[in-house]
């Protein structure tokens, strides 16, 4: 599934956040979004799915504008977004949070069944009848993941997902989006974590004050040190 | 003992309608955040269609159960068309204008019913093998009460099933949550709000209607239900139908057992229940932790700053033309602006308690009603001179507003809303009962002003005078340092007791200085009318300052006046030529709301910023 996003501009009330973000994101590819806390990632992300109210510029997938299309259509059409802070339905249980995000299988994309997710996230299987409120914050990251994958997505955005978690756990994260990508599906996957945004990315975009600075393959943006100590050294 | 058992199944018998417009009401509110003021009508509703199919289409003998649950679907239905036509429109706007188009719902069905079914009450038949009663211990218990104890429970473990077995009830819990995340995952909010609203009706118009056997159907039943509703729902928690079911059984077996203790007590021990369980557990017995409602229209409002020159000169411009009125106009357009000006005043100090002070009031008649009968009641009892009774009026609303508010501040949002309400209920019902010392809907008469006040021309400078006064005392107090806490305290709890505000203390004090201008206003009003009865403390008086405030636009300092003079012109008019103002007065309500969600002031003045910024930008 690709992915298109022109000029796009969103605000918070009189204050401009995201000033003319353009990104691209092809067929089986994993684009790392980055940037310093604040620089506009989570915004980003957000605004693709029609969660930022106030927004503009134009939002294309495979081919259909979905700039202005309700969030439940946009998650329909098959873009999957997994939120930066989970986002976990805490009253409901790990099986009940997995339902929630499921969809009919779609042509193109991984169909995904509760069985094949737990295989892919082994922790989880476990704790399916568990509250989703008292499992760890690793496993509740896991979880965010399999629910959106519930809806077999064809293009997954993924925010920040290794943030606040154990390298150990990272690592494990790390090897399930590569067997997502793997399966073919485009991912958007926006980080702070240079290790894992290298280890799976394919091209690299980088955010700063809510513009791109740098757009290009992982290798162009290892080859210069440059660019990571200008928009992402603290 | 038996005695004890009898009145304890009375009261589970009672509680079972009260559950089911509790939980509807819940269910709803966990969902779509809308507060909705029309379930009561719902039940009403769907009391007068089972009285109506039972009575009359489906035949007398053999139609009792299937008219029962035809008027329930048929409330449905109705529910159903009132979410895709208007709810939908309106979801984006401030909970508050939701609440209000819910009210515009409450006064047209009023008067619909009115229209269709006549004011007198109607008496529907006996459930079919039902009639009669039992033998228990010794007592004689209608068996149609024991049909209504099981209801209770049958429909909660149903509800049960429903929210735990089906992928619907999941959903719907999931959105009650997270209503965003939900959609994120491709959940479709439009159709699950729109069966969230179907299944709270039915289960309101069910409950109006298998109370038909019971009591008598008539046109006042929605405001009592709505009201008892919210009560249960404060208690038992926003959003938990388990919450919702033990509360109204709390509140029924209160009721049950007061009236045969205590008949003058029961509704304060309903409120000392209230009380404790909110001072306890804020949330409600089994409630989540908060469920804000955003006075604002979720963008950062900009500050309220002191008026432009321009509009000040506005305001003074009317308290001149007012004060040249008497030469030009008679008696009756004297008395009719009198009482636009005294609801300015009312409306100007809701204006405070919810846009500066940020706690929203659905009960603010409490403070105008008590100011009317402090005033009353120190003539009565006393034979006090008007300057006295008006003191004493404003210190009897001062101190109400200090009882009350020391508990509402205790909470916030939808919660303080309720309570309010609550709190008001209290107020007219002893008012109403307590004919020894209020006169009960009988009234208070003979509150005419002093010999030198009694002209219409001297009360009307005189109410002039006081209002003129109270706004500018009230504009001093919000560009003080104690107006900067409360707007703080607003915006941000946190915040604000971080740089060392005593929260609780400053918006308590905020709640009482709200309360004692109201009072000002309702001493006046009583003056003015000669007269006080329960009707100054009931839910029709807050609503109108609810309507007030919100159509001048919450944030706006002129607002209030602008609404005041719009709503209660409007009143006084449409009143005039037709009987069924309340229908009219729905639609415009609706109408405006759908229309400028931002409230009039809030329309006008957002376009006359715009144009003059333009202008300067051009200049």
């Amino acid at each position: 599934m690709r992915l298109e996003v022109h000029k796009l501009c969103a605000f918070c009330g009189r204050a401009q956040i995201l000033f003319d973000v353009s990104l691209k994101l092809e067929r089986g590819e994993v684009v790392a979004l980055l940037g310093r806390n604040g620089a506009g990632k989570s915004t980003t992300l957000k605004s693709i799915v029609g969660l930022v109210e106030q927004r503009s510029g134009r939002v294309v997938l495979d081919g259909r504008d979905i700039t202005y299309a309700p969030t439940a259509q946009i998650a329909r059409a098959g873009l999957g977004y997994v939120p930066e802070d989970r986002r976990i339905f805490t009253e409901l249980t790990v099986a009940e949070n997995l339902l929630v995000g499921r969809q009919p299988p779609r042509s193109g994309a991984p169909a995904w069944t509760e069985k094949s997710l737990f295989h892919l996230f082994p922790n989880l299987a476990e704790l399916s009848d568990r509250p989703a409120g008292e499992i760890s914050g690793g496993e509740q990251q896991m979880l965010t993941i399999a629910r959106t994958l519930m809806g077999n997505p064809a293009a997954l955005m993924l925010d920040e997902p290794s943030e606040g978690l154990a390298p150990l756990i990272v690592e494990q994260l790390g090897k399930a989006i590569l067997t997502l990508k793997q399966q073919g599906l485009s991912i958007l996957l926006s980080e702070q974590n240079l290790h894992l945004a290298r280890a799976i990315g394919d091209r690299v975009s980088i955010i700063e004050k809510g513009r791109i600075r740098f757009e290009g393959t992982m290798a162009e943006f290892g080859s210069d040190q440059t660019i990571s100590r200008t928009f992402l050294a603290v | 003992m038996a005695f004890v058992v009898i009145q304890f199944l009375n009261g589970l018998a009672s509680a079972a309608d009260l559950f089911l417009v509790s939980a509807g009401l819940s269910i709803i509110f966990g969902v779509t955040r809308i507060v909705n003021f029309a379930h009561g009508s719902f039940y009403m509703l769907g009391a007068y269609l089972a009285f109506t199919l039972v009575e009359g289409v489906f035949g007398p003998a053999f139609g009792f159960w299937p008219g029962i649950v035809a008027a329930a679907i048929a409330v449905a239905v109705l529910g159903g068309l009132l979410e895709v036509t208007l709810l939908r429109r309106i979801y984006q706007a401030p909970e508050l204008f939701q609440l209000l188009a819910t009210f515009g719902v409450v006064l047209i069905v009023q008067d619909l019913v009115l229209l269709v079914w006549g004011p007198e009450d109607r008496i529907g038949p006996r459930a079919p093998g039902l009639e009669g009663a039992v033998s228990l211990l010794g007592h004689q218990f209608p068996r149609y009460d024991l049909f209504l104890i099981a209801l209770g429970p049958i429909v909660l473990g149903a509800l049960f099933l429903l929210f735990r077995r089906t992928r619907w009830g999941i959903l719907v819990r999931a959105a009650t949550q997270d209503r965003e995340m939900a959609a994120a995952l491709g959940v479709n909010e439009r159709w699950l709000f729109t069966s969230v609203f179907v299944l709270g009706a039915f289960l309101a118009g069910l409950g109006g209607a298998v109370q038909l056997p019971r009591e008598a159907v008539h046109h006042t039943m929605d405001l009592e239900i709505i009201v008892e509703a919210f009560v249960v729902v404060v208690i038992g928690g926003l959003g938990s139908v388990t919450g919702a079911f033990l509360a109204s059984i709390i509140l029924a077996e209160l009721n049950a057992f007061g009236i045969v203790i205590f008949p003058e007590v029961t509704l304060v021990l309903v409120f000392l229940v209230m009380a404790v369980v909110l001072v306890i557990r804020p949330t409600g017995l089994l409630g989540r932790p908060e469920f804000a409602i955003r006075a604002a229209s979720g963008v950062a409002e900009p500050p309220i700053t002191p008026q432009s020159e321009a509009a000040r000169n506005w305001v003074f411009a009317g308290v001149l033309g007012l004060a040249v009125l008497p030469v030009v106009a008679d008696a009756y357009v004297l008395s009719v602006a009198t009482e636009i000006m005294i609801f300015v005043l009312f409306a100007i100090s809701l204006q405070f308690l919810m846009g500066i002070s940020g706690m929203v009031s659905f009960g603010h008649a409490a403070s105008f009603g008590l100011g009317a009968y402090g005033a009353a009641l120190m003539i009565k009892h006393a034979g006090a001179p008007m300057e006295l009774a008006f003191l004493a009026g404003i210190g009897l609303a001062a101190l109400g507003a200090l009882v009350i508010g020391w508990f509402c501040v205790r909470l916030s949002g939808v919660y303080l809303a309720m309570l309010t309400l609550a709190f008001a209920q209290i107020a007219w019902s002893v008012a109403f009962q307590w004919y020894g010392v209020t006169g009960g809907d009988n009234g208070i008469l003979g509150v005419w002003p002093a010999a030198w006040a009694a002209s219409p021309i001297v009360f009307f400078y005189l109410t002039l005078a006081v209002t003129t006064l109270a706004l500018v005392i009230l504009r001093r107090i919000i560009f003080a340092p104690f107006g900067f806490g409360l707007r703080a305290c607003r915006d941000s709890v946190l915040r604000a007791e971080a740089i060392g505000i005593d929260r609780r203390q400053v918006q308590w004090f905020g709640f009482a200085v709200a309360g004692a201008f109201a009072g000002v206003a309702g001493t006046l009003y009583a003056f003015l009318k000669g007269s006080v009865f329960p009707d100054v403390l009931a839910v029709p008086v807050s609503v109108d300052g609810l309507v007030m405030v919100l159509l001048g636009g919450i944030q706006r300092l002129n607002g209030p006046i602008v609404g005041a003079l719009v709503y209660k012109l409007l009143q006084i008019v449409l009143a005039s030529y037709t009987d069924y103002w309340r229908l009219v007065i729905g639609v415009i309500i609706i109408g405006l709301v759908v229309a400028f969600p931002q409230g009039i002031v809030g329309f006008f003045g957002t376009r006359l910023d715009t144009l003059l910024m333009q202008r300067r930008n051009n200049s």
